[in-house]
């Protein structure tokens, strides 16, 4: 195709006496072929959505997010911490320098000394200090609202650890090995927690959710907070919840009832 | 005379039927011989026997083109979330680990290993992704990552 553009303009590049004439020739086949690979993109452009709707993938309709009630988070209980390392194959913090993804803290009212007990991670922020301080587009936001890292881009600079508020991010210090085949990870590249995104693609749950809720405790909600029919989204609407440093105005994705 | 001649040419042309059978067919019978043996026939890499079955394209197409199908699958997995293409290294990895060392990359017959030691290319997958299936049945999850010192 690239060949016909070339060879029906090159017929008449002999044939003109004048410089002008020659170069209004040249200009017409530069322009066909810059043409040809135009109309290819176009057309896998329009291809891509069609492929994308077809399997499923992310979309912007949905924003995942959790409610998680601290009322109901005991104290001292990690089980959502052993199903996150469990999960994604981290190794639970044998090393000082090992990743993590979530964890639990303990905060208390100074003056009364009621102490209430929560998971910390990832908040999956609509509007991500990340992101916008990621210098090579490695830290995204997909466009179901779950926040990432391209590996395959991060150059492991670790901007985006210092620009998150709620210190969610991990930095891989040493090589590893017996990845699982869902998460993979590497030395040399920030981290996060994924909302367990291999998990909500396949229709699950985030494994953190499981096992709250295999624990009895039932803490934390998982569902889409764009849906106003979700559990989530009525309880977002009926009861009092809280987004944490609710003065960065970040809009998160996980939110909090209960503090 | 005549009856001589022709008998002569006939021959002949057996002669050369026979020979050139045997031209078209001793080659090809090298090169399915050598084959699944998995020896080194000529400028081959030696590849171990892996676990097999048929390829989600004609080896020919995949040799050639098998890094840019798995980088355009990699964003439309990671970004978009599409997670079920055809050229998933995931699937690559569950059909071409080796029945040794259930491995696409542990050893150096290894599927991916060996072409790459072959080319001389250095193969940057499997620093993050796994290079074995994840082991059928339960409790996969208890492997886990071993952080080297």
């Amino acid at each position: 195709m690239k060949q016909d553009h070339n060879s029906s303009p090159s017929e008449p590049v002999a044939k003109p006496s004048s410089r002008r004439g020659f170069l209004g020739v040249a200009a017409a086949g530069m322009a066909g072929i810059l043409l040809a690979p135009g109309v290819r993109l176009i057309e896998i452009a329009q291809a891509a959505p069609a492929n994308g709707a077809a399997s499923a993938g992310a979309s912007s309709k949905v924003r995942w997010g959790m409610l998680i009630d601290s009322g109901k988070c005991a104290s001292g209980c990690t089980d959502c911490v052993t199903a996150c390392n469990t999960e994604n194959g981290l190794s639970g913090g044998k090393l000082p320098t090992d990743s993590q993804w979530i964890r639990k803290i303990e905060i208390k009212e100074v003056r009364t000394g009621k102490t209430q007990s929560l998971p910390m991670m990832c908040q999956h922020c609509a509007e991500p200090p990340c992101v916008d301080v990621c210098p090579t587009g490695a830290s995204f936001k997909r466009a179901d609202g779950i926040v990432l890292v391209d590996k395959h881009i991060c150059i492991g600079c670790r901007y985006c650890v210092m620009a998150c508020p709620y210190k969610a991010r991990s930095f891989v210090h040493e090589p590893l090995s017996n990845q699982k085949t869902d998460v993979p990870r590497g030395m040399g590249t920030v981290e996060g927690c994924t909302m367990c995104v291999h998990k909500v693609d396949k229709g699950e749950q985030p494994a953190c959710v499981t096992a709250c809720s295999d624990a009895g405790h039932g803490a934390i909600l998982f569902g889409d907070l764009n849906n106003p029919e979700s559990e989530i989204s009525k309880r977002v609407a009926s009861y009092p919840s809280r987004q944490i440093r609710e003065d960065l105005n970040l809009n998160t994705g996980v939110r909090y009832s209960g503090i | 005379m005549l009856r001589r001649t022709w008998s002569s040419f006939v021959r002949l042309c057996q002669g050369l039927a026979v020979g050139l059978c045997l031209v078209a067919v001793l080659p090809a019978a090298a090169q399915t011989g050598a084959a699944p043996s998995g020896a080194s026939q000529g400028l081959q890499p030696p590849v171990t026997k892996a676990r097999g079955g048929q390829c989600v394209d004609d080896p020919a197409f995949m040799r050639r083109n098998h890094m840019a199908l798995l980088k355009h699958q990699r964003d439309d997995t990671m970004h978009g979330g599409v997670r079920s293409g055809k050229y998933s290294l995931k699937a690559c990895v569950a059909c071409h680990a080796s029945e040794a060392s259930q491995s696409v990359s542990a050893e150096a017959g290894d599927f991916c290993q060996s072409c790459h030691t072959f080319a001389a290319v250095k193969i940057d997958c499997f620093g993050c992704h796994a290079s074995k299936p994840p082991p059928a049945g339960i409790q996969a999850a208890l492997a886990q990552p071993q952080v080297k010192p």
